[in-house]
C-alpha cells in the first residue's frame, strides 16, 4: 500500500478529515433529506479506517478523497470499498474528503484514480470487513473464522445467527486493525459491484438542482469578487481609476491584486477585484474600472506568427533525444521517402462551470470551498501565500462542473484566499466565461516535423520525429526553452513502431503564456502527428491503413522506451505491471478497422465524398482505437459515425468507462474540428463559446464504444480516449476528398456541418 | 419586484436590469440554474417563463414580473418528471453542471412535440452546450421520456374509461 496505510484513527480524526469538527458552512450530522456532498454528517458514525465509517443504522459511510468531475469517481471508488466490505450499495453512502495529506494522492488528474488506488481501497474494505467479523466472533464467543460478511450482515455460518453492520459497528471500530497479511480479499468472480455498471452516486441530486457545484457556495456575509486580470503574462497594475465602480450601488470594496512574477506557478495573476454583494453588481462595477497595464516581455506575442515560427523551427535539425540506429544513412539510402509538418494551436479547458471559489480567513486559519482538482496543492499555495501552514488550511472539496486539467490550478483560490484576508470577510471569487477563456493554463501551440524512408520492399526503414511547442516546465521555471523529456513520454519516445532507425528531436519554442496540461496533454500533438504521418505513409505505397499499421506495429511485444539517459516514465507506473505492449495495441486496431471500410478510397466521386479513417494510440496505460466516417462535399466536412475500441485493463465500472470514451470522443471533435485560442499582443482574443465554440448536439454523429474484456490491472480512463480523435478524423477527411488536413483546426479548411 | 418562481411568490430587492440567473442564484439561493456564459450560448441557466424555454442569463428580471417562472428545481414536486426518471435510467450526467439546462431544454421541447424525432431533438436542444459530451445519452433519453409520457397517457385515458388495467 504505497499511498496511504490503514490506521485505526481516533474518531476525532475522522471528523476532522471530513469537515464535521468546525463551524462555517457545515451541517448539522443527520438532517433529514439531503446535503452537499462535502458536508455530510458522521458524528455518530463508528470509524473502522480512514475511509470507512458506519453508522448504528446501518448507514456505510465511504471517504472519497479523488475530486468528482464528470469520471463517476465518487461511484466508482466506493464500488471497491463496498464490495469488499460485502456492503449492501443502497445503505452506502458517499462523504467527500477534505484535503489531508493522510489519504495520500489526491491529485485528481493524470487518469489515475482508480489504477492507484484500486488496491488501497480493495484493502480498506477488506479491512473494515475484517474488523467487523471479529467483533461478530467476539460477541457470539466463537472462533472469528467461522463469521463471514454477507450483504451488510456478519453470519455465524455453522448456527446461521446474524448481526448487521450497524450493531456491530461500534464494536467493530474497537477491534485492532487487521495486519495485511490477515486480509482475505474476494477473487473476481465473487465480485458484485466492481465490474458491474452501477448507476452514479450523484444523478439523483443533478436532475433535480441540488447538486452543489464551486459556483454554488454560499457562506453568510460573503460578498463576491468579479476581476479583471492583466491581459498579458507578467502585466501589472501602473495606474487605476476605480472612481466609476465604485458609484455602483452595491459595490462595497475595490482591492487590487498583485501579480505578475514569472514564472507563474499557481499564482494569482495581477488583477483588481470589485467585491459587491451580488454577482451581476459585482460584474456590473468591474467594467467601469479603468485601469492601465504594465507592457511585458510578451505583449508582442502573436499565435499566428508563433505557430510559422514553430512549422519553420521543426524544418531544421534539433536536440536529439533519442536515437536508434542511424536515420540520416538510412534516409539518404531509401528508395522512397515521404516528410510532413503538423501544427495544433493552443487550446483551453473552457469546463462549463466557470472557476469559482470561496474562502473565509480568520486569525491562523482560513477555509475554503472550492471546484478543485487537487486540494493539497490548494492548501500549500493558500497557506503560502496568507503565511499559514498547509494544514490551517481546510479545503472542501465541491462537484466539479468540468475541469479536464484547469482545476488543479489553484490560482483562482489562492484568489479568493488574499481578498478575504484583506476585506475581513468571507469572499465568492466568481470568474465569468470571459475570465475563464482569457486567463487559462493552455494547451501548448505546437509544431512536429516527420520524415520516414522505405526500403526496396516498401519497408519503413527510418522514421525521424522533431517537436516543437511551450512546455508545461515553463509554468514552474524560468528559461525552459523547449518540449520537456517528459512531455515527449506522452506518445513520441513510446511510439509503438518497430523501426530500425529512428530519432525525436526537440526544437525551441519560447514560453509566452501559462502552459497547462488539458485532458491527455502532449499526447493530443503527438498523436495527431504519429497517427496523421503513418497514415500518410500507407496510402504514398497504396497500402490500406490498418494493414500497413500493423506491420509498423510488427511483433507482439513489450517496448521499454527508455535509452541512455532518457528515462521513460510510463506515467509513474512499473513497465513490468504495466508494460508498452503491441499486441493490446493491435488488439484495438483491429476491432476498429472490423467497423470501418477501409478499401474505400480512390474514387471520391464514386464514394459521394465519404470515407474512413483509423487511429490507435497507447497513453494513460491504455489502449484506443478510433475509426470515423466522414462525408466531404462543397467544402462542407460531416462527420457521419464514430466507433472507439477500448483496452483498459480491468474496468471497475463499465457504464462509467464508455461514458469517458462517448465524452472523449466527442471532446477529441471540439478540437480537432473547431478548437483553437488565438493570442494577438499578447492577450487571449477568444472571449466566449462564440468565438470558441464547443461541438454541439446537431454536430454529433452516432458514437459506438467497444470495451475489451481484460484481467490486466486497470488503467487509465478519463483521458485516452482523446488522442486518437483528431487523426481519425483527419485521416477519414483524406481517404474521402484526397485533402490531407496538417494544420487543425479541421474549421479553418472546411466547413463543419 | 415581485416574481413568481415555481409557484412562490417572492419580493426581491434588485435593479431592473439584473438578469434573473443572478436574481434566482444569489437573491433566492436557487443555484438549480447554472452560470455557464452570461452571453446566451451555453443555455445552462435555461427555464421557463410561462412555459417557454428562455436563457436567464439574458432576462432581465423585470421582464419576469407577472410570469410564471420554473426552474429546474420546480420541474416536478417530486423529482419524476419523465426525463428526471430517464436521466437516471439512461445515467446521463457526467459531471453534471449543464445538465439543469439540458432538461429544462428538453422539457419544453415534450411540452409542444410530444414525440420528438432525431432532427426535432437536434433543433430544440443545439443551444445546450456539454463539454462532458453527454449528447447521445441525452437523445436517448428524451426519446424514452416522450414514451413514458405517451405511455401515462394512454394510461390515464384508460382509467377514465373505466378501464384501470388497461
Ligand atoms: S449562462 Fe445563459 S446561455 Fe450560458
Ligand atoms: S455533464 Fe458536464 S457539461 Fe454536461
Amino acid at each position: 500500500m504505497p499511498d496511504t496505510t490503514v490506521k485505526n484513527i481516533h474518531r476525532r480524526q475522522f471528523l476532522k478529515l471530513t469537515g464535521l469538527s468546525a463551524g462555517g458552512l457545515v451541517l448539522g450530522a443527520n438532517l433529514p433529506g439531503w446535503q452537499p456532498a462535502w458536508a455530510a454528517g458522521l458524528e455518530k458514525n463508528s470509524e473502522l479506517n480512514l475511509f470507512v465509517s458506519i453508522d448504528s443504522d446501518d448507514t456505510v459511510s465511504v471517504v472519497c478523497h479523488r475530486s468528482e468531475m464528470g469520471q463517476g469517481i465518487r461511484t466508482g471508488l466506493s464500488q471497491i470499498v463496498a464490495d469488499e466490505l460485502e456492503a449492501d450499495w443502497q445503505k452506502v453512502n458517499v462523504v467527500q474528503g477534505l484535503g489531508d495529506k493522510r489519504y495520500g494522492d489526491q491529485n485528481t488528474d493524470g487518469s489515475r484514480s482508480v489504477r492507484r488506488f484500486y488496491d488501497t481501497m480493495r484493502r480498506m474494505g477488506a479491512s473494515a470487513r475484517t474488523m467487523l467479523e471479529r467483533a461478530a466472533a467476539q460477541r457470539w464467543e466463537v472462533p472469528a473464522g467461522e463469521c463471514r460478511a454477507e450483504n451488510h450482515f456478519i453470519v455465524h455460518t455453522p448456527s446461521g445467527r446474524r448481526l448487521s453492520f450497524g450493531e456491530l459497528a461500534e464494536a467493530a471500530a474497537g477491534q485492532p486493525v487487521p495486519e495485511e497479511k490477515d486480509l482475505r480479499l474476494k477473487d473476481s468472480g465473487q465480485f458484485k459491484y466492481i465490474g458491474k455498471p452501477v448507476n452514479t452516486v450523484d444523478t439523483p441530486d443533478m436532475v433535480v438542482g441540488r447538486a452543489q457545484f464551486g459556483q454554488d457556495v454560499a457562506v453568510d456575509d460573503m460578498l463576491i469578487a468579479s476581476i479583471e486580470r492583466a491581459p498579458v503574462l507578467g502585466g501589472k497594475i501602473i495606474k487605476l481609476d476605480d472612481s466609476a465602480a465604485r458609484k455602483v450601488k452595491g459595490v462595497v470594496a475595490v482591492e487590487q491584486l498583485d501579480g505578475g512574477a514569472e514564472p507563474p506557478l499557481f499564482k494569482p495573476l495581477s488583477g483588481v477585484a470589485v467585491l459587491a454583494y451580488n454577482t451581476w453588481t459585482a460584474q456590473k462595477g468591474r467594467k467601469l474600472l479603468d485601469i492601465t497595464w504594465s507592457e511585458t516581455g510578451h505583449s508582442q506575442h502573436d499565435s499566428d506568427a508563433y505557430l510559422k515560427e514553430l512549422k519553420q523551427a521543426v524544418q531544421e535539425p534539433g536536440k536529439t533525444i533519442i536515437n536508434h540506429g542511424d536515420v540520416d544513412t538510412a534516409l539518404a539510402g531509401a528508395s522512397r521517402s515521404h516528410s510532413a509538418t503538423y501544427t495544433v494551436p493552443y487550446l483551453a479547458h473552457a469546463a462549463m462551470e466557470p472557476l469559482a471559489a470561496t474562502a473565509q480567513v480568520s486569525e491562523g486559519a482560513c477555509e475554503v470551498w472550492a471546484c478543485v482538482q487537487d486540494p493539497q496543492s490548494v492548501q500549500q499555495n493558500v497557506a503560502s501565500a496568507l503565511g499559514l501552514k498547509p494544514e490551517q488550511v481546510k479545503v472542501n472539496v465541491t462537484l466539479l462542473g468540468g475541469a479536464f486539467g484547469r482545476k488543479s490550478k489553484p490560482d483562482f483560490v489562492v484568489e479568493a484566499a488574499l481578498l478575504a484576508r484583506k476585506i475581513q470577510r468571507p469572499v465568492k471569487v466568481v470568474w465569468s466565461r470571459e475570465d475563464d477563456m482569457r486567463h487559462d493554463y493552455y494547451h501548448a501551440a505546437s509544431a512536429a516535423h516527420f520524415q520516414a524512408g522505405f526500403n526496396g520492399d516498401g519497408k519503413v526503414e527510418s522514421w525521424l520525429q522533431r517537436t516543437a511547442f511551450p512546455s508545461i516546465s515553463g509554468t514552474f521555471q524560468a528559461g525552459v526553452d523547449r518540449p520537456s523529456n517528459s512531455e515527449l513520454r506522452l506518445g513520441l519516445a513510446d511510439m509503438p513502431f518497430a523501426i530500425p532507425n529512428r530519432r525525436t528531436e526537440t526544437q525551441r519554442a519560447d514560453y509566452h503564456t501559462r502552459i497547462g496540461w488539458l485532458r491527455s496533454v502532449s499526447n493530443i500533438q503527438n498523436a495527431f502527428g504519429v497517427c496523421s504521418f503513418a497514415d500518410e505513409l500507407a496510402y504514398s505505397v497504396g497500402r490500406r491503413p490498418d494493414e500497413f499499421l500493423l506491420e509498423l506495429i510488427g511483433s507482439d511485444r513489450h517496448i521499454n522506451p527508455s535509452q541512455g539517459d532518457y528515462k521513460y516514465d510510463n506515467y509513474g507506473e512499473d513497465l513490468k505491471k504495466f508494460p508498452v505492449d503491441t499486441a493490446r495495441l493491435k488488439q484495438v486496431l483491429r476491432r476498429v478497422a472490423a467497423k470501418a471500410d477501409l478499401n474505400m478510397r480512390g474514387d471520391h466521386e464514386k464514394n459521394a465524398g465519404e470515407g474512413w479513417g483509423i487511429a490507435v494510440h497507447r497513453s494513460f496505460l491504455s489502449y484506443v482505437g478510433i475509426a470515423s466516417k466522414v462525408q466531404v462535399r462543397d467544402g462542407q466536412l460531416k462527420i457521419l459515425e464514430m466507433h472507439c475500441a477500448a483496452d483498459v485493463g480491468l474496468v471497475v465500472n463499465p457504464d462509467r468507462v464508455r461514458s469517458q470514451m462517448e465524452g472523449a470522443m466527442i471532446f477529441g471533435m471540439s478540437l480537432a474540428l473547431m478548437g483553437e485560442i488565438k493570442m494577438q499582443n499578447g492577450a487571449v482574443v477568444n472571449s466566449n463559446f462564440h468565438d470558441y465554440p464547443l461541438l454541439r448536439m446537431h454536430q454529433c454523429p452516432p458514437l459506438s464504444v467497444e470495451l475489451i474484456a481484460s484481467e490486466e490491472p486497470p488503467a487509465g480512463v478519463g483521458e485516452p480516449g482523446v488522442p486518437p480523435v483528431a487523426p481519425s478524423i483527419t485521416n477519414a477527411i483524406f481517404a474521402a476528398s484526397g485533402q490531407r488536413i496538417s494544420e487543425l483546426p479541421i474549421n479553418k479548411h472546411l466547413k463543419i456541418g | 419586484m415581485q416574481i413568481t418562481v415555481n409557484g412562490s411568490a417572492h419580493k426581491v430587492e434588485v435593479e431592473e436590469d439584473m438578469p434573473l440567473l443572478w436574481v434566482l442564484r444569489d437573491e433566492l439561493k436557487l443555484t438549480g440554474t447554472k452560470f455557464g456564459c452570461g452571453g446566451g450560448f451555453c443555455g445552462a441557466c435555461t427555464i421557463h417563463l410561462d412555459g417557454q424555454p428562455v436563457r436567464a442569463c439574458l432576462t432581465p428580471v423585470s421582464f419576469a414580473e407577472g410570469k410564471q417562472i420554473t426552474t429546474v428545481e420546480g420541474l416536478s414536486i417530486y423529482g419524476d418528471h419523465p426525463l428526471q426518471l430517464a436521466w437516471i435510467e439512461h445515467n446521463v450526467p457526467q459531471c453534471g453542471y449543464c445538465q439543469s439546462g439540458q432538461l429544462m431544454s428538453a422539457a419544453a421541447l415534450l411540452q409542444q412535440t410530444p414525440n420528438p424525432d432525431d432532427k426535432q431533438i437536434d433543433q430544440a436542444m443545439t443551444g445546450n452546450l456539454c463539454r462532458c459530451g453527454t449528447y447521445p445519452r441525452i437523445k436517448s433519453a428524451i426519446s424514452a421520456a416522450a414514451k413514458m409520457k405517451a405511455a401515462a397517457k394512454i394510461k390515464r385515458a384508460a382509467a377514465k374509461e373505466g378501464n384501470a388495467d388497461a
